[in-house]
């Protein structure tokens, strides 16, 4: 029957489909095993044969990695620190007082409460170059430039769509719920803390994820604010092998590189689902 | 009680609390973004060293910026970049979405794949691709520091590779709110799949393409990280009059460089064209939000 062709027909096209889309996929994987199996690599041949596997003469063990933690007259081990630090406390101060001031613009709305709901939203479309050079005066002035104040800047900067996403959650909570709490006898804090908070639990991890994704990867703001000499995040401690010395040991770099890419990559597998869900209710808002 | 005095009296006690919401928020805002802005547009129309040393002299950083050749690179080739970029990410983006919808199998282990670049920061981004690129060239004896070409076509496919998965999800999360019957409805009035995909389909999923093609522009504009990290401008070009064109920097990187890498008098320029690059960042925003806008109320 014609009927059982064509069924047949497009069953044939969707496995046709399926295994055109796994060998895209399989390209797609290719800068990251590339990165894998150059990072046991002598620097030599990295750039001769890049896409060979290790052989006899290539194979470099886990020089690179010994070599790489020295490498770049800075400590490997204090870039991952400092950023460990930097990233945990600025999104620790974003989720807490973004959401804190979204639920007071949204609840008292005055006119203070818009004109720093709409500076907020004005921020978000703000590049950084606009701000850097006065920004990084600031920070220095103000003592900002250790990765124990940075966060203070991180929380300015990245409060604009914090506060947006927030807001927009706390208008969608009813009001009866924070009557019911007044009339029990809750005051503000407790209000807040014990019955808001909890609600707003789905979009404390979609702005947490945007956040986290933001800071840890950030270049520009460390760079220009922290005193490079003494503090160094990862992106920074990568850009900086390149000037440190006058040629670059690429097997090192590539060991480096992995290192720092294996915790996002289990970051993302582990938190897969709010990871997808929180950058798109990011995009769709931003 | 009645409601209204139950809501009164509770936005009475919170704002006795304001200083404790408000308060931190306000001051970091300030410090991190307030006070930088204003006094960055200041700036803008003074000449200044450092920020304490600043005479106002009106609208001369803005004709030196204008005038500024290695500028007026940076913005075409920026646009060049956007426009290529933006058009080659949303349609595969587009195509790998729809691809994703049509019930295949293994479409959620494609989709986690496709979107891993995205976590992997720009700096990184850029010295993964500058060894692939280098490893490929080198067996044509060049680099991709050698010819402009070479940066651009890679910048553009590292692009790809970064922002398709981002823009596959909002698309597939587009593709999925299409009324079902509406195809059905389709199918059953003898539609062929090219048809229904650009008749109903496509008009359908309207909101995600205006989203993501902004996206995808604003993202162009910006790109600072990965330009740095692949290329940092190079090849330059020497020009007649002894000024050097970098030919691969885009605007973010131009400005950057005119503020730490030139003369320390060129900094009230590079301020100006900070503002301009804001003006033309949020012009682009702002126009995003008035057509999403407009496209809602039709709908």
């Amino acid at each position: 029957m014609p009927h059982d062709q064509s069924l047949a027909a497009e069953r044939r096209n969707k496995t046709l489909l399926s295994v055109l889309l796994g060998i895209v996929c399989l390209i797609w994987c290719l800068p990251v095993v590339a990165v894998v199996i150059n990072s046991f690599k002598r620097n030599t041949y990295v750039k001769t044969e890049t896409f060979a596997l290790p052989n006899e003469q290539s194979w470099a063990g886990l020089d690179n990695f010994i070599k790489g933690m020295t490498f770049g007259n800075y400590p490997f081990k204090s870039s991952v620190t400092y950023s460990v630090i930097i990233t945990i406390l600025s999104v620790a101060l974003i989720l807490i007082f973004c959401s804190m001031a979204a639920w007071y613009i949204a609840r008292v709305n005055s006119l203070a409460c818009k004109v720093v709901y709409y500076l907020c939203v004005f921020s978000m479309v703000v590049p950084f170059q606009m701000v850097m050079f006065t920004l990084s005066k600031t920070a220095d002035t103000l003592k900002l430039n250790t990765p124990w104040t940075i966060p203070i800047v991180y929380l300015g900067f990245g409060a604009g769509l914090a506060i947006f996403m927030f807001v927009g959650f706390v208008k969608s909570i009813p009001l009866e719920i924070e009557e019911a709490a007044a009339i029990d006898g809750c005051g503000p804090l407790r209000t807040f803390f014990s019955v808001v908070l909890p609600m707003l639990k789905p979009t404390l991890i979609s702005v947490g994820i945007l956040e986290i994704m933001w800071v840890w990867n950030d270049y520009l703001l460390p760079v220009l604010v922290l005193d490079i000499n003494k503090y160094r995040t990862i992106p920074i401690h990568i850009q900086y092998l390149k000037g440190s010395y006058g040629t670059v040991d690429l097997g090192a770099t590539m060991a480096l590189i992995l290192l720092s890419i294996i915790p996002v990559i289990i970051f993302y597998l582990a938190c897969q689902k709010h990871i997808i869900k929180g950058v798109a209710a990011g995009a769709v808002k931003g | 009680m009645s409601r209204a005095t139950t809501l009164n009296s509770l936005q009475r006690s919170t704002r006795r609390f304001a200083w404790l919401f408000m308060g931190p928020v306000v001051i970091a805002f300030v410090i991190g973004f307030v006070w930088p802005f204003i006094q960055g547009i200041y700036l803008s129309f003074c000449k200044f060293r450092i920020t304490s040393d600043a005479q106002l002299i009106g609208f001369g950083n803005y004709q030196a910026a204008l005038a500024d050749p290695t500028f007026r690179h940076a913005f075409w080739y920026t646009a060049l970049t956007a426009v290529v970029s933006l058009v080659l990410i949303n349609v595969l983006a587009f195509a790998v979405a729809y691809a994703l919808t049509q019930a295949i199998k293994g479409a959620n282990l494609y989709r986690t794949v496709f979107f891993m670049p995205n976590l992997i920061g720009g700096i990184v981004l850029g010295y993964i691709w500058s060894m692939i690129f280098d490893g490929i060239l080198s067996q044509y004896q060049t680099s991709i520091l050698l010819e402009t070409k070479y940066g651009f076509w890679g910048l553009i496919i590292l692009m790809c590779w970064q922002q398709i998965g981002y823009m596959m999800i909002i698309y597939i999360a587009g593709l999925q709110a299409v009324p079902e019957d509406m195809l059905e409805a389709a199918k059953i009035d003898g539609a062929n799949k090219w048809q229904t995909l650009f008749k109903v389909t496509i008009p359908n999923v309207m909101p995600s393409i205006t989203i993501c093609t902004f996206l995808s522009l604003t993202n162009g504009f910006k790109l600072f990280d990965q330009n740095l990290a692949l290329t940092g401008g190079q090849p330059f070009i020497i020009q007649p009059d002894g000024s050097t064109i970098n030919t691969t920097e885009m605007l973010a990187l131009n400005i950057y460089n005119t503020f730490y890498n030139a003369s320390t008098a060129a900094r009230g320029t590079a301020q100006a064209k900070a503002v301009i690059f804001f003006i033309l960042v949020a012009g682009l925003g702002l126009a995003q939000l008035a057509y999403t806008r407009k496209r809602e109320v039709q709908q």
